[in-house]
């Protein structure tokens, strides 16, 4: 199997690093080399954050270069459109289409890109998701992570049980139950075509 | 038995797996989950130290005793380790003690870029460097070998892509290191300029020891490529080289200080030409010129920045780099959270025009537009002793426009001596404490103040303001900073105090408290006038919607965590909980 790069974006605090230590499971679970690397700290406090996992046969950097990553998982669209360029050539992004703006567009210094949809496009193919308002329908915003990573395994080989087990490895006892609901979720919206893709 | 582990959670592994019994650390990032993951191992005494001053030393007399000991800080923690570092080079060890040192270039989360691997040479400490977990769990035990065999700590040197960074390592069974037992020994321990005078000679000779173990050291290694290249590069440097290069030769060095002479000679003759590829300062590259041999290095590599695949590659790239114009973006830089106890402190600040030496935390985001409300941000503990030096230099009256700000953790480390150092002085110091409760930026570690302990039992509370009172401070204040009116009102008191005067500002972090009710805007009370937009909080935002002239502020329900602040400085009593409005509704509807 060739190397599989996956980027996943948003903002700090919005459970990004969870969803990379999942992903990072099923590929383990599936026996596979993996590599995974994200940003602690400071840079976690509502800042842009990127984290990178990459799985295969043998992988050495654990950060992918740009214009390489076969899938970019964003939780906000302007991030999105920020770490962009890492797509390859006929990637394909999901990203979910809740704005948070900046600091410096909500003090009116900076102005949240127009038109983003049609310029995420341009990059590749793109799959807009309503992730923060379904989280809020399950009772939980921080489920967003899991319903995405749920639309993110229709485009991956790795079975439903790998994934059901990594989430449970992952999250809390008491919250298993919440987010296998949320991936279901993010798997069945694709069937039902709720997301679109723009055209081409 | 294989498993994902981060470089952080492979330290604490080979700590455990090589029999390592004492292990100590200050929070700071890239460095924190090494002993946050020690704490599952029982066998392991591990703490939260005040300070990366007191873990060092601690973790000291723990190998003074004979047990295997670690200690673990980012690198500006070893700053602060400094002193006991150096001597600990000239006493060395009795059980082996290895000190982690988690640089982070790029400053993700961090005031300076500085390359540890100075550290080394400048103590005379030999170094590991790791280049993935699973070499980082290998060196950690490794570590505590070659601190017994040689009689000297080992700094084993991290990176944040290092700890940060996940992979698959084997997982092996621990063993059980015999403590010795203390024996007196005042000649190694007890540094007197007689003692310290020998001990230096033993130093050099241990220097050179140690470089020919570098020599013949296994990970130290060569893998043969194509001849007309050779790399010679360390730690994370590797991965992203084999990436670039897949056909060069490779001289991979582990063990980096003392530097393997003979080995890079003979790697230098086989190849054609050479290049060093390491992050950070050219040390690698300084010390192989002068053996002789031509390099390129940092003539290509930039010193600023982290490295990466991509970096590496354009700076030997002869085409010039390709970019894909993106439009401008905003740049989202971190910011205080929605809910966060510091955001009134900081307005209040901002309002009342004060001048505020700041300190390192989570709250060093309050100096950002639109708080603007911090003026300095040097190093742990020097906003306290930084106000006192403007007051002594601008006399009396500028400390009547002046605070100090750190939180409740940064205090501890490094606040008091400069709270005891102003009481004494006759400073007119305006300390602030902002008190939420725990070491937020790292991730929430306990310490003094919550009287919690690294494992979670609890120990004995040390309260800030009882440290305060024994040091001498007449005025202490304690106020619930979500209260704006008793905010401001606690400022103004404490300004017009003469002397040291201490504010400390409680309420737990909001990431460790439950969300309450969000808040939402009434449409037709909002008058537009942008006053909320000043506390700066994520979840507002201002719209400009087409059936209104002025624009409307609009609270986003999933950021929202319902601290009341913004209705606190609403003037059009626009901004009500939710909870009450539903309430409201309900009591027109009965």
């Amino acid at each position: 199997m060739n190397t599989t790069n996956v980027v996943i974006c948003g903002v700090g605090g919005q459970g990004i690093i969870l969803a990379s230590n999942v992903l990072c499971t099923v590929a383990f679970s599936e026996e596979l080399d993996v590599k995974k690397s994200e940003v602690h700290g400071m840079a976690q406090r509502g800042g842009s954050v990127i984290t990178h996992v990459r799985f295969g046969k043998k992988i050495y950097s654990p950060l992918i270069e740009e214009g390489a990553s076969d899938f970019i998982l964003a939780f906000e669209p302007l991030e999105a459109l920020r770490y962009s360029p890492y797509l390859k050539k006929n990637g394909i992004m999901i990203v979910n289409d809740h704005e948070i703006p900046p600091m410096s567009v909500l003090v009116g210094a900076a102005q949240y890109p127009q038109d983003i949809d049609g310029k995420l496009n341009r990059r590749g193919k793109t799959h807009f998701v309503h992730a923060t308002s379904i989280g809020l329908e399950l009772g939980n915003v921080r489920t967003v992570n899991i319903i995405l990573l749920g639309v993110l395994s229709k485009f991956l080989t790795f079975k439903k049980q790998s994934w059901k087990e990594a989430i449970k490895k992952s999250v809390k006892e008491r919250f298993v139950a919440l987010n296998i609901a949320a991936f279901d979720r993010g798997q069945f919206l694709k069937t039902r075509r709720i997301f679109s893709s723009l055209p081409e | 038995m294989k498993s994902l582990l981060s470089g952080n959670e492979a330290v604490a592994r080979g700590a455990w797996e090589a029999g390592c019994t004492v292990a100590t650390a200050y929070p700071g990032t890239p460095s924190t989950e090494i002993v946050e993951n020690i704490t599952q191992y029982p066998e392991i005494y591990c703490e939260w130290s005040i300070n990366e001053k007191a873990a060092l030393e601690i973790a000291a007399g723990a190998c003074f005793a004979g047990a295997r000991t670690l200690t673990a800080m980012k690198h500006v923690g070893l700053n602060v380790a400094a002193d006991p570092f150096f001597t600990m080079g000239y006493s060395g060890v009795t059980g082996g003690f290895v000190i982690v040192s988690a640089d982070d270039p790029g400053m993700w989360s961090s005031q300076n870029e500085q390359d540890n691997r100075h550290y080394g040479r400048h103590a005379k400490i030999p170094i590991l460097e790791p280049s993935d977990s699973n070499e980082t769990k290998l060196f950690t035990k490794l570590g505590f070998e070659i601190s017994e065999k040689f009689d000297t700590p080992v700094l084993l040197r991290l990176s944040t892509r290092i700890c940060h960074s996940t992979c698959l390592v084997e997982l092996e069974k621990r063993k059980q290191h015999k403590i010795k037992g203390y024996i007196k020994d005042i000649k190694k321990r007890l540094v007197l300029p007689a003692h310290a005078r020998l001990l230096h000679v033993v130093v050099e000779q241990r220097l050179q020891k140690l470089a020919q173990f570098s020599d013949t050291f296994t990970y130290n290694k060569i893998e043969w490529g194509k001849k007309n290249l050779g790399i010679i590069t360390s730690g994370i440097s590797y991965q992203y080289a084999r990436e670039v290069f897949p056909e060069a030769s490779f001289l991979k060095l582990s063990f980096t200080y003392p530097i393997p002479e003979n080995l890079i000679k003979k790697f230098a003759r086989r190849v054609k030409k050479i290049i060093v590829i390491e992050e950070g300062d050219p040390i690698l590259e300084t010390e192989i010129k002068a053996l002789g041999i031509k390099v390129s290095g940092k003539d290509k590599i930039p010193l600023c920045g982290e490295l990466t695949p991509m970096v590496i590659r354009d700076s030997f790239s002869k085409k010039t780099k390709k970019t894909t114009p993106v439009a401008t973006i905003p740049a989202r830089p971190p910011v205080l959270c929605p809910g966060c106890p510091h955001r009134g402190v900081f307005y209040v600040i901002n309002k009342l025009k004060l001048v505020a030496t700041g300190d390192i935390g989570c709250y060093t985001l309050g100096a950002l537009p639109p708080l603007n409300a911090m003026d300095t941000c040097v190093c742990m503990g020097a906003s306290v002793t930084n106000a006192q030096g403007l007051e002594k230099a601008l006399g009396k009256d500028f400390s009547k426009k002046l605070v100090a700000v750190l939180g409740d953790s940064t205090f501890f480390h490094g606040g008091i001596t400069g709270l005891v150092n102003a009481v004494y002085n006759k400073g007119n110091l305006n300390l602030v404490i902002l008190d939420n409760y725990t070491t937020a930026m790292t991730g929430h570690q306990p310490h003094p103040g919550t009287g919690r302990l690294a494992r979670g039992g609890q120990g004995k509370r040390i309260p800030p303001e009882e440290i305060a009172k024994g040091c001498g401070v007449e005025f202490i204040k304690i106020v619930n900073p979500d209260d704006l009116r008793k905010t401001e009102a606690a400022f103004k008191e404490a300004l017009a105090f003469d002397g040291v005067a201490v504010l400390i500002f409680r309420r737990p972090c909001a990431l460790l408290l439950k969300p309450k009710p969000h808040y939402v805007v009434d449409r037709e009370l909002c008058k537009g006038c942008k006053l909320c937009m000043r506390i700066g909080c994520p979840a507002l935002s201002l719209h400009y919607p087409e059936d209104r002239e002025k624009p409307l502020a609009i609270i986003d329900q999933s950021l929202c965590f319902g601290c009341g602040l913004c209705a606190q400085v609403c003037t059009c009593d626009a901004i009500v909980s939710s909870e009450k409005r539903v309430q409201s509704k309900s009591d027109k509807d009965i």
